[in-house]
């Protein structure tokens, strides 16, 4: 017997208008129980307009809305059971620590007695370690503590989901990549549903299980951050997801999961197809997309490994040294400027200077053809 | 050496900028009010005005005046609260509901009345509460024997229609500068529009309301014209007592006891009020943010 697990939000063809614009455009999503999920995508993309549907701030002008199989669409905020993180917190300033985070248990009825909600704060606190705090005024707080205390507030509700609205945009390097932890922790602990919505790539892809990667209001692709940095369905996606160089050209004929591409000025090269879309069509346009890190330098052509495919003359325009290893720009006559990063070398020999002449090179299946978008 | 030092020449400066007001509020209040406060302890020349004495008979003789104080300590109040209830409403819908085209339109009727005289408004309202005016358009509907004019009644009604500017603006102000991403959190959280508006509005635009209030209340402490016109001479406040006592009984020296009785209360009217937006720390803060 199958028992399908109903996904903690579901959205089913969901399109918002505002005006003549289309913010959304046909979105279908589904939030599995327990995951950790972002939103990713450029500003106006659509990704915060995705979050106030779910939280019912917006309704969405075609579709519907499910909370665990209920559907909610046209159903008001207050009535929802999720819950927001807002991107700069909108702690109420009347209100002291605890009176925040007990805020959500006093608006149900019959209202829970006095002590239950006191217990509540105490271990809503505790969660996020701000024990004692409860007396605490909110703008006595720094950054990261405000953060946590909105997450508090959030979290004692015991919602279906916990949206997330940028969280940690406010907050400075060091403190971010902290609270990025924290919540991944705190996500594992409490066991609910997180969706995240954050323009930043790196957040997305080192704290989520799932992203869905949004380009003007459409769902481009949803994947775990390993599939989408591996296996993209475009140009788009490889571009946002981690660096990558591209090259464009015209689709030939695939042979035995190979794809010829001519490129500029009658250059040739292979490459293969994104396992998460169809091949390209022969006579298509299309990128053929490589990572730096893919990319193969050598003193010379010959000192390139047997399964190198791609070989070209270029010559280093720029390096920066990142310690475990070493980024390089280099330049080829016609297929122009790309990256390439080389791991660190104990042969000092194979340290490039600027100016030097290389050869370069990657394996075939290192080189994805992809549609541009 | 003929320049001065840094620190000395930026005293300079602040003498300079303290100056203009320092002198004005000395010559025209403290001066005055001391003057007023010697004449309290004084005692009626003969022919009327002030003798030199030292009395306390000015202020045992308060009570004599207990009516004007009754009236002025009650209506006072009571206008400010009533106008507080009627501004409310109304710099709500400016703040909140009322498109932003149209705000600005309503926002200049609020404030429009100010640029006619207050005596001719008053007069106004002389005819419309007057026995020709709404009294006789009641009349028709079979409500007969109503009296307006002349009644604490009429008084309020001057003080709401007088003051309501001066109200609204200040609680406009703290509705429209309050974040309304507060109002999407209290609703996030599980609270309807009108749960909301009593945790998250209300609350955080007091401070406006208890600016407003303490305006109108000042001003209905010291009012002379209002009780004069609609009050009719029978509701009369501790202006009105002023009147009398200086320019018809002349009897300075009382009337300057009733007139530091009235800056006394005032006083620890304003204190009161300071000490409430100074506690109000939270309140205050969301004020300014």
């Amino acid at each position: 017997m199958t028992q399908t697990i109903v996904p903690d939000i579901s959205f089913r063809a969901v399109s918002k208008r505002y005006g003549e614009v289309l913010a959304v455009d046909r979105v279908d999503l589904d939030l599995p129980k327990g995951s950790f999920v972002s939103l990713l995508g450029p500003s106006g993309c659509g990704k915060t307009t995705c979050l106030r549907m779910m939280a019912g701030f917006e309704q969405p002008s075609e579709g519907e809305v499910f909370i665990r199989g209920d559907n909610v669409t046209g159903v008001p905020a207050y009535k929802r059971p999720v819950n927001m993180v807002f991107q700069h917190y909108a702690l109420f300033p009347h209100l002291n620590v605890a009176d925040n985070v007990s805020y959500g248990l006093r608006q149900r009825s019959p209202k829970p007695p006095r002590e239950t909600v006191a217990k509540a704060v105490d271990e809503a606190l505790a969660m996020v370690r701000l024990q004692g705090y409860g007396q605490r005024r909110t703008w006595e707080l720094s950054g990261g503590q405000q953060q946590r205390v909105a997450l508090a507030r959030a979290l004692i509700n015991r919602p279906a989901v916990l949206l997330l609205d940028e969280p940690l945009a406010a907050l400075d390097r060091k403190l971010r990549h902290d609270m990025q932890i924290e919540l991944q922790n705190l996500q594992r602990n409490v066991g609910i549903t997180f969706l995240l919505v954050t323009h930043d790539q790196e957040e997305a892809l080192s704290m989520s299980d799932r992203v869905c990667i949004m380009k003007d209001g459409r769902l481009v692709q949803t994947g775990t951050p390993r599939e989408l940095y591996d296996e993209p369905v475009n140009g788009y996606v490889a571009d946002f997801v981690g660096k990558s160089n591209f090259f464009a050209g015209i689709a030939g004929n695939a042979r035995s999961g190979l794809i010829d591409v001519a490129l500029a000025d009658g250059m040739k090269a292979t490459g293969r197809a994104s396992r998460s879309t169809v091949s390209p069509q022969s006579g298509e346009a299309v990128l053929v997309s490589v990572r730096p890190e893919q990319i193969r330098l050598a003193a010379a052509a010959t000192d390139l490994p047997n399964q190198v495919a791609f070989r070209a003359e270029a010559k280093v325009l720029n390096r920066i040294f990142l310690g475990e290893q070493t980024e390089y720009l280099v330049a080829h006559e016609k297929l122009g400027e790309f990256m390439v990063r080389s791991p660190r070398q104990g042969n000092q020999a194979l340290a490039f200077e600027i100016g030097d002449k290389v050869a370069v090179g990657w394996p075939p299946d290192a080189a994805l053809i992809l549609a541009k978008d | 050496m003929s320049q001065l030092a840094p620190a000395s020449r930026s005293k300079t400066v602040t003498a300079l900028l303290v100056a203009p007001a320092g002198l004005f509020f000395f010559f025209l209040l403290v001066l005055p009010l001391i003057v007023v406060i010697i004449y309290s302890f004084g005692a009626r020349a003969d022919a009327g005005g002030y003798a030199p004495a030292f009395t306390l008979d000015n202020y045992a003789n308060l009570p004599a005046r207990g009516q004007a104080f009754f009236n002025t300590l009650t209506l006072a109040p009571l206008g400010t609260l009533l106008t507080a209830l009627f501004a409310y409403p109304l710099a709500y819908f400016l703040a909140v509901k009322a498109s932003p085209k149209s705000r600005t339109l309503l926002l200049v009727l609020v404030i429009v009345p100010f640029w006619t005289s207050q005596l001719l408004r008053y007069y106004a309202w002389i005819m419309i509460l007057g026995s020709k005016g709404i009294p006789s358009w009641l009349a028709y509907l079979g409500i007969t024997d109503l009296r307006i004019i002349n009644t604490p009644w009429a008084v309020l009604i001057g003080a709401v229609y007088g003051f309501l500017p001066l109200m609204v603006l200040p609680i406009y102000v703290s509705l429209e500068k309050l974040d309304k991403r507060l109002l999407e959190a209290s609703a996030d959280l599980g609270a309807n529009s009108w749960r909301s508006f009593l945790q998250v509005t209300l609350p955080l635009s007091l401070p406006g309301v208890a600016t407003g209030s303490m305006l109108v209340f000042i001003l209905l402490m010291g009012e002379y014209i209002l009780p004069q016109l609609l009050g009719g001479g029978k509701v009369f406040f501790i202006g009105n007592a002023l009147v009398d006592l200086f320019l018809q009984s002349r009897n300075w020296p009382f009337g300057a006891a009733v007139s530091t009785a009235l800056v006394a209360i005032m006083f620890v009217t304003i204190v009161i009020y300071m000490r409430f937006v100074l506690s109000r720390g939270d309140v205050r803060r969301a004020a300014l943010v």
